[in-house]
């Protein structure tokens, strides 16, 4: 099992992937490469297939053509099991969080531990378990409730502390503000970045929150036509002439959150924020 | 070849006492050392980070931990270790108490016999509450028959009774063959073997046919009511339809109700009906009794109130299959797990409800005269 960090520039590189249900095409030709250290917000409409490509990038969803290179290693996505060492080296957040209902939250961050490596003791897992609960934001007594006493946010602070459990290299989550209410969405957000400057993990964020692709995310892809028809920070997709684009950030929700986002700007400036610096900030 | 993190221990001048870290401190490679650092005694000065390679919030922990446990410093950290030394130290941990599970005192037997008292208190008061709902349900739809998901009804009929029909017919037509070969073997010793037909025609029609097929209902039925209302339960549909003003109750319960009740009259007839002619068939061969023979001499051997007796009882077996299972399904709550043992306790509630109830009938219908 390899210790040593990934130190390419790009841990996901996705070239020419097609993926379909029967003959329903959802990708076609789509390439998508995301920078090291990076928060990369995936956007598109509803169906466009952003889950399916998180899916087949994470080899749960098999490619009909095309290559994926996940942390350098090749992903093959008929083999969903193979590729173990990998799996110990990123963590997912599905939407509806997906924890093992029957195991307690921190059961269930103990479960990769346990998996990947026996040799650690009990305490030592326990304490990283709790650990790991504390670090996503719940409060301690969280640790021993089962996910069906938690709330949709605090689900969805378990889902995040279950994929950093392995310290992972990468961290996708789909759609993590989904659901919350604006005060729970904004301290999400803030719970993402401040993970990111802290571990230096690169984030593959799907998401329909515009005030989280504003605040966290340093640069943003977009899905639609079955592909990536651009990446780039906002105001570089902005001065772009596509009109789902366009729609997509000047619509009134898009202004919305623009005008907040500058309302902080000219407010506390507050350390460096993500949209000054275009992408990479590498560990 | 994995690399693991490792110690030495420095002595120092003045009674300086440090350890020396090195290798990765990465979740990976931190299990040993972990074990070791817990062996050690101390009390050190410092902790010597400067010969680390990686590190993650796992090693981090770990010599956070180690620090304030030997009261050292740490030095020699590089960037990112400080960062996550640092963000360990923000989110300390109150000390867990360790004190586990109390040991089985008297006292706390009799608390778990209390509890389980009062839990099956609970249990017995929430099924006659579920009884009342379902009366009062079904008071309702005699009332207003309009009401009545009639289409949800024919479905239930449907899987219930016509699908179970290949399935409940082989094993019927299979269980006549072994008990008229058995019968057949030790009548033979008395000369008796013509007796073989009242064995199979009245057993068939009394007990086995209904029984087995009730056992076979609870197995296919009972068990998909339960898991359905429960999986229904944990997605929110059954709130969803209160919500909307449909009771579950008449939505989901009574058409399963009905299904199970009148199927299980049905099919328990049907049942012996194969376990006879399963009978006759084996008799053929091993007796020698034509096949026709055999069914004519079924209509003068079995009195009319054996099929009676098997007709009363199947109605009353069929409901409290789909009472048990509607009722465990409806108690389902918290999470998946719970679906799978509400299932497993209405199949078994329900085929044990059924066997005393058949013991009771067996009795009441000799001491009634239709033995």
């Amino acid at each position: 099992m390899s210790l040593e960090h990934f130190t390419g520039d790009f841990p996901i590189v996705v070239e020419g992937l097609k993926t379909a249900f029967g003959d329903h095409v959802i990708h076609e030709g789509l390439d998508l490469s995301v920078r090291r250290g990076e928060i990369l917000g995936v956007v598109g409409g509803s169906g466009t297939g952003k889950s399916v490509l998180m899916r087949a990038i994470i080899g749960l969803q098999p490619a009909a053509d095309g290559r994926i290179e996940v942390l350098g290693e090749e992903i093959a996505g008929d083999h969903a099991d193979d590729d173990i060492d990998i799996r110990a080296r990123w963590g997912v957040l599905f939407q509806g969080g997906a924890l093992f209902s029957t195991l307690t939250v921190a059961e269930n961050i103990e479960v990769p531990l346990k998996e990947f490596y026996p040799e650690i003791s009990p305490t030592l897992r326990r304490e990283i378990a709790r650990y790991k609960v504390m670090l996503s934001g719940l409060p301690d007594d969280a640790a021993d409730k089962y996910p069906s006493e938690l709330s949709g946010g605090m689900k969805k602070r378990a889902g995040l502390a279950r994929a950093l459990a392995m310290d992972p290299e990468l961290l996708f989550l789909d759609e993590p503000t989904a659901g919350l209410d604006p005060i729970g969405a904004a301290a999400f957000d803030q719970l993402t970045r401040e993970l990111q400057d802290t571990l230096g993990h690169t984030v593959f964020l799907i998401t329909h929150d515009l005030d989280t692709l504003h605040e966290i995310c340093d640069r943003v892809a977009v899905i639609a036509d079955k592909r990536v028809i651009a990446v780039g920070t906002i105001p570089e997709l902005l001065a772009l002439d596509h009109p789902w684009i366009q729609q997509y950030f000047n619509g009134p929700r898009g202004r919305a959150a623009q005008d907040a986002q500058a309302r902080v700007r000219a407010g506390v400036r507050a350390g460096t924020k993500a949209m000054d610096k275009p992408g990479g900030r590498g560990a | 070849m994995r690399e693991w993190a490792e110690f030495s221990i420095a002595e120092g001048e003045g009674g300086a006492r440090g350890v020396v870290l090195s290798g990765p401190l990465v979740v990976a490679s931190i299990g040993r050392l972990d074990a070791q650092l817990r062996g050690i005694e101390g009390p050190f000065t410092h902790i010597d980070l400067s010969g680390v390679g990686e590190v993650d919030t796992v090693g981090a922990w770990t010599v956070w931990r180690f620090a304030r446990d030997s009261g050292a410093d740490i030095v020699g950290a590089s960037d990112k270790a400080r960062r996550l030394i640092a963000a360990v130290h923000r989110s300390e941990l109150e000390e867990e108490s360790t004190a586990g599970a109390a040991a089985l005192s008297p006292e706390g037997m009799a608390a778990l016999t209390g509890k389980f008292v009062i839990a099956y208190g609970q249990g017995v008061k929430h099924f006659l509450a579920f009884l009342g709902e379902l009366i009062v349900a079904l008071a309702t739809l005699v009332r207003h028959p309009s009401r009545m998901r009639w289409t949800s009804v024919v479905r239930q009929f449907d899987l219930v009774g016509i699908r179970a029909l290949p399935i409940i017919g082989l094993m019927s037509f299979l269980v006549g063959i072994v008990i008229a070969q058995q019968g057949a073997v030790q009548l033979e010793q008395f000369g008796a073997e013509i007796y073989t037909i009242n064995l199979t025609g009245r057993l068939s029609f009394r007990e086995l046919g209904v029984l087995m097929t009730a056992i076979m209902v609870a197995g296919r039925s009972g068990s998909s009511f339960a898991a359905q209302i429960g999986t229904m339960k944990l997605t929110e549909e059954i709130d969803a339809m209160r919500t909307i003003g449909v009771s579950p109750m008449e939505a989901l319960v009574v058409p399963r109700v009905l299904a199970s009740t009148f199927m299980l009259m049905v099919l328990g007839f049907y049942a012996a009906i194969l376990s006879i002619i399963g009978g006759a068939f084996i008799s053929m061969y091993s007796l020698e009794i034509p096949f026709w023979t055999f069914l004519s001499r079924i209509q003068e051997v079995v009195p009319n109130h054996d099929m009676w007796v098997g007709l009363i009882k199947g109605p009353v077996f069929g409901l409290i299959i789909a009472l048990a299972g509607c009722y465990q399904g409806m108690r389902v709550e918290g999470n998946s797990e719970a679906v799978g043992i509400r299932t497993t306790v209405a199949v078994v509630q329900a085929i044990f409800a059924v066997i005393v109830l058949d013991a009771f009938f067996a009795v009441f219908f000799t001491e009634v005269g239709w033995g």
